[in-house]
């Protein structure tokens, strides 16, 4: 009976294991790394209707966050600035600038300006933007530096991970109270002064849950 | 065997130089990795969220306003003094409401308000020298500046109608949305600190720290 097969055919089955766990391998990375927000959603900058740049207005104009995101304090949500807002200003401030003409039809009409939606959770995650920023937790710790940013950019994943990793350890992330809206400030660990971040959870009762059902609920 | 191993990194190759890397500034939507036809209802849920859209009413928009002659629930603003500024024949009041306590803790809410939303404008001496002044909104002699006599004169009541309702001249427009009945009292009562401010002298600096920093004999 003549060779139908080569001798090398031997070491095929082999092979073959080796290359499927080299593909397995692959695969394990390409998930790890292109599968979770930190691919997914940081650098999300979608164009906007209006081409507004918090930088300009935080850093020439010197405006609070809270002039327009009004209600950030106040309420679970953070809002999103109604045209009157805007026209605060732009009833008079470039009053005729065509890039500024959907807030104005907004303002006229009563309809929408159709701001393209950048940071949201899924709707099974509850967040509540009031009680972070009451407590010490800036903007910036989740939404980067957004004073610098002239279009606005997912900065951080925004995963679960994310959370927990600060509602772990809160005292890393806290800030003077008096600092929370100033981007550029530091963090009170960052100066130093773990010592003042321990009395302020303590003070403030900060217990950030950890439970499933503190944000899951 | 090499040649498995080869078209393997090719294809690698290509999918990272499509998929590129994580932190690249995008502007698409961003990416699913749990597509809502695999996962029904669980990222996006039924429900509406703030600010949110929906196709279900003609304007587009998940908020709705309260209908017509209704009053929600704890929300009847029935002080006219409180909410409203005025006295019982209707003439705008000249004091603060008994509601309101004007003391150390009113005066610093009020400044903290006044910086957020009014400094812009009015500037931080209330004298209309804002930021808004240098791109071409409001003058040092107009209505920008308390301390004139108008302004000095201007009852509490008239203030707070201001801050409320916007001014006569239509420059400045409504307030009431960013700031609630108190904090619109609260600022107004931080209006006349600044107004008194401006009125003082050397003799009015009682605190002995503050003479000798101020360089009073």
């Amino acid at each position: 009976m003549s060779k139908l097969f080569p001798k090398s055919v031997n070491k095929l089955p082999l092979q073959i294991i080796v290359y499927l766990g080299v593909l397995v391998g692959i695969a394990t990375a390409g998930v790890t790394y292109y599968m979770t927000p930190k691919y997914t959603r940081v650098g999300y900058a979608p164009v906007q209707p209006v081409p507004f740049s918090h930088a300009k207005h935080v850093q020439e104009v010197g405006l609070d966050c809270r002039y327009c995101h009004s209600n950030v304090d106040k309420s679970g949500h953070s809002n999103v600035p109604t045209a009157q807002t805007c026209m605060n200003c732009h009833s008079v401030v470039k009053a005729t600038s065509p890039l500024l003409a959907p807030v104005r039809e907004s303002y006229e009409k009563g309809t929408p300006v159709p701001w393209v939606w950048i940071h949201t959770t899924p709707d099974y995650a509850y967040f509540n933007h009031s009680i972070h920023v009451n407590r010490g937790v800036s903007c910036v710790e989740c939404h980067g530096k957004v004073n610098e940013m002239d279009t606005v950019r997912h900065a951080q994943p925004l995963s679960m991970a994310f959370c927990i990793e600060c509602h772990r350890n809160p005292e890393n992330r806290i800030r003077d109270p008096k600092d929370v809206f100033n981007l550029d400030s530091k963090t009170l660990a960052e100066q130093g002064r773990q010592k003042d971040a321990q009395e302020f959870l303590h003070n403030w009762k900060v217990k950030a849950p950890e439970s499933c059902s503190g944000c899951h609920r | 065997m090499r040649h498995v191993y080869l078209v393997t990194l090719f294809v690698a190759a290509l999918l990272v130089s499509i998929l590129g890397l994580r932190g690249v500034a995008f502007t698409s939507p961003p990416l699913d990795v749990f597509p809502e036809w695999a996962f029904p209802g669980m990222k996006y849920q039924p429900k509406f969220r703030p600010q949110s859209s929906s196709e279900f009413f003609a304007d587009g928009r998940a908020d709705r306003m309260p209908p017509a002659n209704t009053v929600m629930r704890g929300m009847l603003a029935e002080d006219d003094h409180l909410f409203r500024g005025k006295d019982a024949a209707g003439a705008w009041v000249k004091t603060f409401p008994a509601a309101i306590a004007v003391d150390r803790q009113l005066l610093e809410r009020g400044r903290d308000r006044y910086t957020i939303y009014c400094q812009v404008c009015h500037g931080a001496a209330g004298d209309g020298n804002g930021i808004t002044l240098r791109y071409g909104m409001g003058s040092l002699t107009t209505n920008g500046n308390y301390h004139t006599d108008r302004l000095r004169n201007m009852t509490e009541g008239e203030l707070f109608n201001t801050i409320t309702n916007g001014s006569v001249s239509k420059v400045m427009l409504p307030y009431a949305d960013k700031l609630e009945p108190a904090d619109r009292w609260a600022v107004v009562a931080y209006i006349r600190a600044l107004q008194r401010a401006h009125q003082g002298t050397a003799a009015d600096v009682t605190d002995a720290a503050a003479r000798q920093t101020l360089g009073i004999q």
